[in-house]
């Protein structure tokens, strides 16, 4: 029964935390990286921090990306 | 084996005599819902029959008729890859679940609008309002989000002006597209003036505002050099420090730093207009980015607590079901009748042509399938309206006679509570002078007399609500939480929607001088922000100057270019359905096109024509002028100057409304024309659809899967695992 309910309430946080990650774009960096490895597991990849930099100052450059509504 | 396919089996008839039985029961709860709004007369009713109504209403709406839509009309097809598939680059194209898109877009396109219309519209009464929130949404509002989202995932996620030039042509797009950069401005400075309305004179709010400033550039240093990426851990931090700042906003209030803090109305636009010049010209991730997840993180949680707070305290209605300004037309708050002026007040949570832009562009790069546009585009928009109605509720519970102290402008109601007291009373809604005074010391304002704009009304609606579960000594609190949390994302939108208006500027000054398209080019950005700064600023600036009340005067010329922006996007979902062989089905936005295009002309015509000088720009605008040749100050202008200010205001809102409505017969006619030479000889047009190309993922439909589409992911899962 306990182990149960464990297993229970750690598939619960594990969903939240996924749910999170991705609505805030915390997982972009991951899927980008596996993005690239999938087509070649040897492909040169970015850090996080320029892969970050890159993705904010896409938006500099076309202000709709992301753009919200009143 | 499966034996879902066998037609009699026991097991498939027990299941639709269940789904019967529920539909049955959801449609007879909406029933009741709307038969208790409708019949209920000189009682007051509990808001559980405005939630049961939309409630049984959406759900009615999105089983059927969405359905509907999505596999007859559209026949949206799950084995043809959708953008995010073929053009999957890891970054904006990727296929995305469907769940966390849903999150994405709603938070993409519920904003201030559906807080602010409903509220502005209550002076008609609750039911006008609900009544059009919930069958706007169904037959109009959601619908254009997901046809429009559909087209443009056909598109590879083409935005609404690609759409329309590629479909329509040169003449329609242009048209369009400058319609969309004046409703832009529009938009921008009447959003700054429900910020000047709401935090002017107070300097709670404006601290606990100013304050986001600081947080956010840390946020985005956090962000930026600190832990690249992690988005949640600042947001947490940074909602905290929020609520910090929204919590000493009461201390400073009450030290000697109060009157730093306390602005007047014309110093908070040079402060707003400054503010969007700087933030439009600093790279994104300084202030935009960690700025929009602070809002998303705030909009999201408010809307929930906001959600519990209705469900849980079911607050009773106080305003009338329908008041006496609906038939008159001489309603303080905005001028005119309910027919049309209820419709363009309400624009966001019934149909809104701002989501076109979000439906197309971004979210269509993300969708994993074709048969999603159902959950992700009209449930969306269920789900906004779903805000809306939130709105209402919170505009009517509080005393109608403070509802019209506060959204009446000064010039009618006066600036002391025995005078307003006086007025309102006049009109038929009790309220003592303590009482209009009591109601500002709950709060810890100064005063609450012509709060217009919006922000102030929900804010107090939401404190009663909210104090109802948390009890009277946090009401002040409460207030300026609501406050802060409207003009948090506000200020965000200042900043975006100046960015968006810039780019359009480069753009299209860009074929006159070429340099300008460049849009790194330092000079260009400092002088289109500058220029895009200083329209909306006007309007702003005339707004919180304007003798007969900026809201009052500039609303309806925002209601109406916003909803002839929902006529440019449904023209263009029209003139599709009609190109790619679905002419039976045209009506499907066809007749929401043609209600649109009544509503709006005719706001648009009576805003320019009408006889009655609180309706009609030209006729306001007449009568000033005969005074001031004459030599006259009529009230509510107390000087001459203020005579000269009505009379360029008018002519300005009068030749604005009148050009946004050629605009969009422009728009309208040159795609009849299309549709009708498509009808004589199709041969001739030409539809730039992406090609077929079969798909490889496996993804539900629905929020949840169905049985069929649970066993198609496990053989997939099978077969993937064979085959690697």
């Amino acid at each position: 029964m306990r182990s149960a309910l464990v297993r229970a309430v750690r598939r619960t946080a594990e969903g939240v935390r996924w749910y999170v990650r991705e609505l805030t774009g915390e997982s972009a960096y991951d899927r980008y990286v596996e993005h690239l490895r999938a087509h070649d597991p040897d492909a040169p990849v970015p850090s996080r921090r320029e892969f970050e930099r890159m993705r904010t100052d896409r938006q500099d450059a076309d202000p709709r990306q992301g753009f919200r509504c009143c | 084996m499966r034996i879902a396919n066998a037609q009699n089996s026991p097991r498939t008839s027990r299941a639709r005599a269940r789904t019967v039985i529920v539909w049955t029961i959801v449609a007879l709860v909406g029933a009741i819902g709307w038969g208790v709004l409708a019949l209920a007369r000189g009682e007051e009713v509990s808001a559980a029959w405005m939630v049961a109504a939309a409630l049984g209403s959406y759900a009615i709406g999105y089983r059927f008729y969405a359905r509907f839509i999505q596999y007859r009309v559209l026949k949206a097809d799950r084995t043809r890859a959708t953008p995010a598939e073929r053009l999957n680059n890891g970054i904006d194209f990727h296929p995305t679940d469907r769940r966390v898109l849903l999150g994405h877009h709603f938070a993409a396109i519920a904003g201030a609008g559906p807080l602010v219309g409903p509220v502005l519209a209550a002076q008609m009464g609750y039911l006008p309002g609900t009544i059009w929130i919930v069958a706007g949404v169904i037959f109009a509002g959601a619908v254009q989000d997901m046809v429009v989202l559909f087209f443009s995932t056909r598109r590879d996620g083409r935005s609404l002006g690609q759409m329309a030039r590629e479909e329509i042509g040169p003449v329609g797009g242009a048209a369009a597209l400058l319609a969309a950069f004046a409703i832009m401005i529009i938009l921008l400075g009447v959003l700054a003036l429900v910020i000047v309305n709401a935090l002017a004179e107070s300097p709670w709010g404006t601290f606990s505002i100013a304050m986001t400033i600081p947080i956010a550039l840390f946020m985005g240093f956090y962000l930026r050099v600190l832990r690249p990426g992690r988005v949640s851990e600042v947001s947490l931090i940074g909602v905290a420090l929020l609520l910090f700042a929204l919590v000493s906003g009461r201390w400073v209030a009450q030290s000697s730093w109060a009157d730093a803090f306390t602005l007047a109305p014309s110093t908070l636009v040079i402060w707003l207009v400054a503010y969007g010049f700087v933030a439009s010209i600093l790279p994104v991730w300084m202030l935009l980015a960690p700025r929009d997840y602070l809002s998303t993180f705030m909009k999201i949680g408010t809307i929930l607590l906001l959600a519990a707070g209705v469900v849980v305290t079911l607050p009773t209605l106080r305003m009338p079901a329908v008041t006496d300004f609906a038939t008159r037309g001489d309603g303080p708050v905005f001028a005119g009748s309910l027919f049309p002026f209820v419709f363009i007040t309400i624009a966001c949570g019934a149909l809104s042509g701002f989501h076109a832009l979000i439906s197309s562009g971004t979210t269509p790069k993300m969708i994993q399938k074709e048969t999603q546009v159902r959950l992700i585009g009209y449930g969306s928009m269920l789900m906004e309206s779903s805000v809306a109605v939130m709105a209402l509720v919170a505009a009517s519970v509080i005393d109608p006679g403070l509802y019209f102290a506060m959204n009446a402008p000064a010039g009618v109601i006066g600036d002391t509570v025995q005078n307003a007291s006086q007025v309102v009373t006049g009109w038929g809604y009790q309220i003592s002078p303590e009482d209009l005074a009591a109601a500002a010391r709950q709060v810890e304002e100064s005063s609450l007399l012509s709060r217009t704009g919006g922000a102030p009304t929900l804010a107090v609606g939401v404190s009663e609500i909210f104090a109802q579960v948390t009890g009277d000594g946090m009401r002040a609190f409460w207030y300026h939480f609501a406050i802060m949390f409207e003009a948090l994302f506000i200020l965000t939108a200042l900043d975006a929607g100046t960015r968006v208006g810039r780019f359009m500027l480069q753009d299209t000054l860009g074929n006159v001088y070429r340099p300008l398209k460049n849009v790194s080019w330092k000079p260009g950005l400092v002088l289109t922000s500058g220029i895009v700064c200083g329209l909306w600023g006007y309007f702003l600036w005339v707004g919180v100057h304007e003798p007969l009340g900026g809201i009052n005067q500039l609303f309806p010329v925002f209601g109406i270019s916003n909803q002839l922006l929902a006529a440019v996007a449904l023209t263009v979902c029209t003139t599709l359905l009609v190109k790619s062989g679905r002419l039976k089905w045209a009506w499907i936005t066809g007749v929401p096109l043609a209600w649109d295009a009544t509503v709006t002309l005719t706001a648009s015509w009576q805003k320019v024509f009408s006889d009655d000088p609180r309706v009609g720009f030209f006729k306001q605008r007449e009568i000033y002028q005969d005074a001031i040749d004459r030599g006259e100050v009529i009230a509510p202008a107390k000087t001459m100057d203020d005579m000269h200010t009505v009379v360029t205001n008018s002519t300005v809102d009068g030749v604005l409304t009148a050009v946004l409505a050629l605009l969009i017969v422009v728009v309208i006619a040159d795609a009849a024309r299309v549709c009708v030479r498509h009808v004589r000889r199709p041969a001739l047009s030409t539809l730039s659809e992406a090609r077929y190309v079969k798909s490889k993922l496996v993804a539900p439909a629905g929020l949840f899967p169905t049985g069929e589409e649970r066993e198609e992911a496990e053989r997939d899962a099978v077969g993937a695992g064979q085959g690697g």
